[in-house]
């Protein structure tokens, strides 16, 4: 196979890539799909799968040594437990605003810069490695491609530098992925929708390269595995049980504090449910890729038996000597994709940091800077994100060029996984032990990180043979594995990092923040919803200094949402002359350090307000208030009784007053609203025939016929509404005579005639002829009569209405019933049609139709005649409208 | 290209992608209605009407229309609810919400925004406006 087909293949793969993550990035709907999936983000979990899974279990598994599953069997018995313990970081980092591991541990001591430094730094010391280490995967995949044809001895492909090249095409394919729409706060569903992608790329590559193996060139696996005597299998070779439990304790730190991990763990999830998947498909996901490794070990090894042929390598032997080109071509890519999945995201992870904590504090207030992106601030954190991720990039690239080269590829995973586990005590300690602190988690990551460098890295520097170099040492290691070297490494310098965490914090002070920082983060769950409002700070700050920093960094659109949001969440009234509220600014530090990175973020706020000492006074009042520790003595406690009596007495005469108040202004929201409904049609119609020339006659005769009803229609309701105003206020008294009801009845029903004959409805009076007069005001209860009257017709049955008016006395009252046939009033509306106040605030459903104000007026009509007034649903069907009025009038 | 598109809603040609553009309108003020087809009808889209929000479900399951100008204030089922189960309803996820209502209160339009609505109009409203935001809508 020549380098131009594998160059080919490598280029259209990150091509699909791209597309990939162009696509998700340019669909909402996909985006949403995919930020919500658990599945997406348990594949992305699998970015923990490397080239050294892919190439490197092979090659270890060949030394027919089982310790390599150890690498897989630590994440195993964690995933359960990701529901409890990702879940808490994931509720932490997404409260604070954090995007990166240096932010989550520094936030949490006093929200030092030196901690935020120290984490960045030597997780770039501890991670460059490793990626050196992907770089060396991809490049001796090639070569041994490459090799396998001897004519390329002296081609031109031995002066090209493969290696160099697959670091800058990533870096640039990295650059673009990452920093094209720079959205630090949103989810980089891009990157998530990838490395899924590359998740099932290497394990699909993997699983039908094993079956390649055992079904087409073995007859099944059990051909294989008769071939080897099974005595040869040694799950524990060096009968050291220390170094299996090393490696399993090592890889669940490695699992859980990976920056990679963290990456696509913590910052990158959506919702917390979706761990709930990933507790059963990440395990499956490394169960799966493990599933043919061993096959594939003992087939290389019949194969190449005594040809000295590396172990790493028989995943590509094996279809070369079986000139098998597209297999090996597959398996090439299907190594890619795990190399190239976690140089993508470690690479991202890193750069955050390195430019967040460790370029940008430096660079982001300097003027030269300033000036240089004069009207393009938020150019800035893009511009040191693409410089990080080529420092990240090409010290990777040197450390491979001048160390790695002939070190084994698990030797050197262990080593960064070794450095990893030094964050282990500050982080676990951070979360679940208050007084942790800062000076206590600088002093031990410093310890932990000074054995890893003694031990480790300095010996590697002279010679890729660990062993070889204690040794010479004089040190007497000659019985042990380099893997058990390694793990009691990882003891040592984990005992003494916790060690020291432990005395140290135990021994100094923390700060006020610190402590506040402490409790938010061991308590999260008693905490994320009152964050916002608990914030130890004192200083002066002015509205307009702060709003144009966000400015700077998230535009005009989003800063003012952003902040309008908040304030009207918290209360917080935004003007521009008054000092600021200390949680504006606590805000704003969190919304930039979602753009820049925390250090940043308080160095650009810091610029902007001065900060005040905490006074021991303060610090008493903000702690009884934010963490409702108001121990109170009983007096106090009585007096507080005492105290809160009379406020309550004062709220609910307040109250009272109030309500009065709210409806009043219910009714006139009410009846403007009311009045809208008309004046839309009228206004919508009349725009129509302003605009519309062509119109039909018909048409235009129909819509200005509607604009007359609907002009109707609101002259009515003025003046109902002036009525009801009247009467409520007094104005109008009523007019009493003495009025015969039968005579009233029959005019009434006699002028609504017109109506009845147009409806063909039929009208039915059973009226008691001994009723006497009645002491009542005439006009006022023709109106109700008519009111109630024209109802019914409206809803009788159409083509066979009917309608009865009864009227019947007691020895006190004469009560009136108007029937119809008609569909009825719903009981739940029964009440609700005679309000006034109909549609209140919270009401979104409307009372029947055409109701208007009539029958509240006629309510208060009856009322002021001292009587009552009701509806009843008739069997089968329609309504009765029942009133009554005294005989014996008391109005005068 | 914008210009033409333009001079294609002046002179009312229809637009290929207009053809099958479906609006449901949902009010149950005749009035209302009146105009709102009209206007839909005159611009080459095709409108449904619905006088409640049971109606107005059973229509977009059935149709699956473009936009749906929906009112709050009804009997029976209210505009909010009528919208919250259309945005619940995967098959219309591309369906457009614009509330279109004499609720006019703050509070009222920030409800409604947060349940997907893409636009809260409120009544008397200008017909130029909703026609507007109708075209501008169903063009995404």
């Amino acid at each position: 196979m020549s380098i131009g087909i594998i160059a080919i293949v490598l280029i259209a793969y990150l091509a699909m890539l791209f597309f990939v993550a162009y696509r998700i990035d340019n669909s909402t709907r996909l985006r949403l799909k995919l930020t919500n999936s658990p599945t997406v983000y348990a594949l992305s979990l699998a970015v923990y799968c490397t080239a050294w899974t892919f190439f490197g279990s092979v090659g270890a598994a060949s030394t027919y040594n089982l310790e390599f599953l150890a690498i897989y069997i630590g994440p195993i018995i964690v995933a359960p437990f990701l529901w409890v313990i990702y879940r808490k970081f994931i509720r932490i980092a997404k409260a604070q605003g954090i995007s990166s591991m240096a932010d989550f541990i520094s936030n949490r001591y006093d929200k030092s810069i030196t901690v935020n430094r120290l984490v960045s730094s030597l997780l770039f010391v501890g991670i460059v490695p490793y990626i050196a280490l992907q770089i060396t995967g991809i490049e001796r995949a090639i070569e041994t491609i490459l090799s396998w044809n001897n004519d390329v001895q002296n081609s031109w492909v031995n002066y090209v530098d493969i290696a160099f090249i697959i670091t800058l095409g990533l870096g640039a394919f990295i650059v673009i992925f990452t920093t094209r729409k720079f959205q630090n706060k949103e989810q980089n569903t891009g990157l998530i929708g990838a490395v899924a992608v590359e998740s099932i790329v290497k394990l699909v590559v993997f699983l039908i390269f094993g079956i390649y193996v055992s079904y087409y060139i073995f007859n099944g696996q059990s051909e294989i595995y008769n071939s080897v005597p099974a005595e040869s299998f040694k799950i524990n070779k060096n009968n050291d049980f220390g170094q299996w439990f090393g490696m399993i304790i090592l890889s669940m730190m490695a699992f859980l504090f990976l920056p990679r991990q963290f990456e696509m763990g913590i910052v990158e999830i959506n919702h917390e449910r979706q761990l709930k998947r990933a507790i059963w498909v990440f395990p499956l996901y490394l169960i799966l890729i493990n599933l043919f490794v061993i096959p594939i070990a003992i087939a290389g090894n019949q194969l190449f038996a005594g040809k000295g042929i590396n172990g790493d390598t028989y995943m590509l032997a094996i279809p070369l000597l079986f000139k098998n080109n597209w297999m090996a071509a597959l398996v090439l890519l299907g190594g890619f994709s795990a190399a190239s999945g976690m140089i993508i995201v470690s690479t991202h992870a890193l750069s955050k940091m390195v430019s967040n904590s460790i370029l940008m504090p430096v660079f982001i207030n300097r003027s030269f800077i300033l000036k240089q992106f004069k009207d393009r601030n938020h150019k800035i954190p893009v511009f040191f994100r693409r410089i990080s991720i080529y420092v990240v990039l090409l010290s990777a690239y040197l450390y491979y060029k001048f160390v790695v080269a002939d070190f084994s590829l698990i030797s050197i995973g262990l080593i960064s996984f070794v450095a990893v586990a030094q964050f282990a005590p500050a982080i676990v300690g951070g979360v679940y032990w208050k007084l942790g602190n800062k000076k206590g988690a600088i002093a031990g990551i410093s310890v932990g990180f000074f054995i890893w460098l003694v031990l480790l890295i300095i010996p590697s520097l002279f010679s890729h043979d660990l062993k070889h170099v204690y040794q010479s040492l004089g040190i007497d290691h000659s019985t042990r594995e380099e893997g058990s070297l390694i793990t009691s490494i990882l003891f040592w310098s984990l005992g003494f990092n916790t060690l020291t965490y432990v005395l140290v914090s135990l021994f100094t002070k923390q700060s006020i923040l610190e402590r506040n920082q402490a409790v938010i983060y061991v308590d999260i769950f008693n905490y994320s919803e009152q964050i916002d409002s608990t914030v130890v700070w004192k200083g002066k700050a002015f509205f307009p200094d702060i709003r144009s920093l966000l400015v700077r960094f998230l535009g005009e659109n989003r800063t003012h949402g952003e902040l309008v949001n908040f304030a009207k969440k918290q209360n917080i009234e935004l003007d521009d002359t008054q000092e600021l509220d200390p949680r504006i600014v606590n805000f704003s530090e969190r919304l930039l350090s979602g753009i820049v990175g925390a250090s940043s973020a308080k160095i650009l706020v810091s610029s902007v307000v001065k900060e005040e000492k905490l006074s021991m006074q303060d610090i008493v009042n903000i702690l009884e208030e934010s963490q409702k520790l108001i121990l109170l003595n009983k007096q106090l406690q009585q007096k507080t009784a005492e105290l809160k009596r009379v406020t309550d007495a004062l709220k609910f005469a307040n109250e009272k007053m109030k309500e009065t108040d709210l409806l009043k202004d219910e009714f006139l929201y009410t009846v403007t609203h009311e009045m809208r409904t008309p004046l839309t049609s009228i206004k919508a119609l009349s725009e129509i025939l302003d605009d519309d020339d062509e119109m039909p006659e018909e048409t235009k005769k129909e819509f200005l016929q509607t604009i007359l009803k609907e002009t109707n229609r609101m002259t009515r309701l003025i003046s109902q509404v002036l009525d009801l105003e009247n009467f409520e206020s007094g104005k109008h008294q009523l007019v009493i005579e003495s009025v015969d009801l039968k005579a009233l009845i029959i005019d009434c029903v006699k002028s609504l005639d017109g109506v009845f004959q147009q409806e063909q409805i039929e009208v039915e009076l059973i009226i008691d002829e001994n009723i006497p007069s009645l002491e009542i005001d005439y006009d006022r209860i023709v109106q109700v009569f008519l009111n109630i009257l024209s109802n019914a017709a409206k809803y009788c049955e159409k083509g066979n209405g009917k309608v009865w008016i009864t009227a019947t006395q007691t020895s006190e009252y004469v009560s009136i019933e108007i029937a119809d046939n008609g569909p009825g009033v719903k009981e739940d509306m029964q009440q609700i049609i005679f309000e006034k106040f109909f549609q209140a605030k919270n009401q979104t459903m409307r009372k029947p139709k055409g109701s208007g104000l009539g029958l509240a007026i006629s309510k208060k009509i009856i009322q002021l005649h001292e009587g009552k007034i009701g509806v009843n649903t008739r069997q089968p069907n329609g309504s009765i409208f029942t009133f009554s009025l005294p005989k014996q009038q008391n109005l005068h | 290209m914008d210009q033409y598109l333009h001079l294609a809603y002046q002179n009312n040609r229809i637009y290929t992608k207009m053809e099958q553009t479906k609006i449901l309108i949902v009010d149950d003020e005749p009035n209302i209605v009146l105009s709102l087809d009209y206007l839909v009808r005159k611009k080459g889209f095709v409108p449904f009407i619905a006088r409640n929000g049971a109606e107005a479900l059973s229509i977009a399951e059935k149709e699956c229309p473009n936009l749906i100008v929906l009112d709050i204030m009804m009997p029976d089922m209210d505009g909010y609810e009528v919208c919250k189960i259309i945005k619940a309803n995967p098959a219309l996820s591309a369906t457009k919400i614009i509330f279109l209502s004499a609720k006019s209160r703050q509070e009222d339009i920030d409800k409604g925004l947060a349940l997907g609505a893409d636009k809260y109009v409120t009544k008397p409203f200008s017909t130029k406006q909703i026609m507007q935001e109708i075209i501008t809508l169903v063009n995404l």
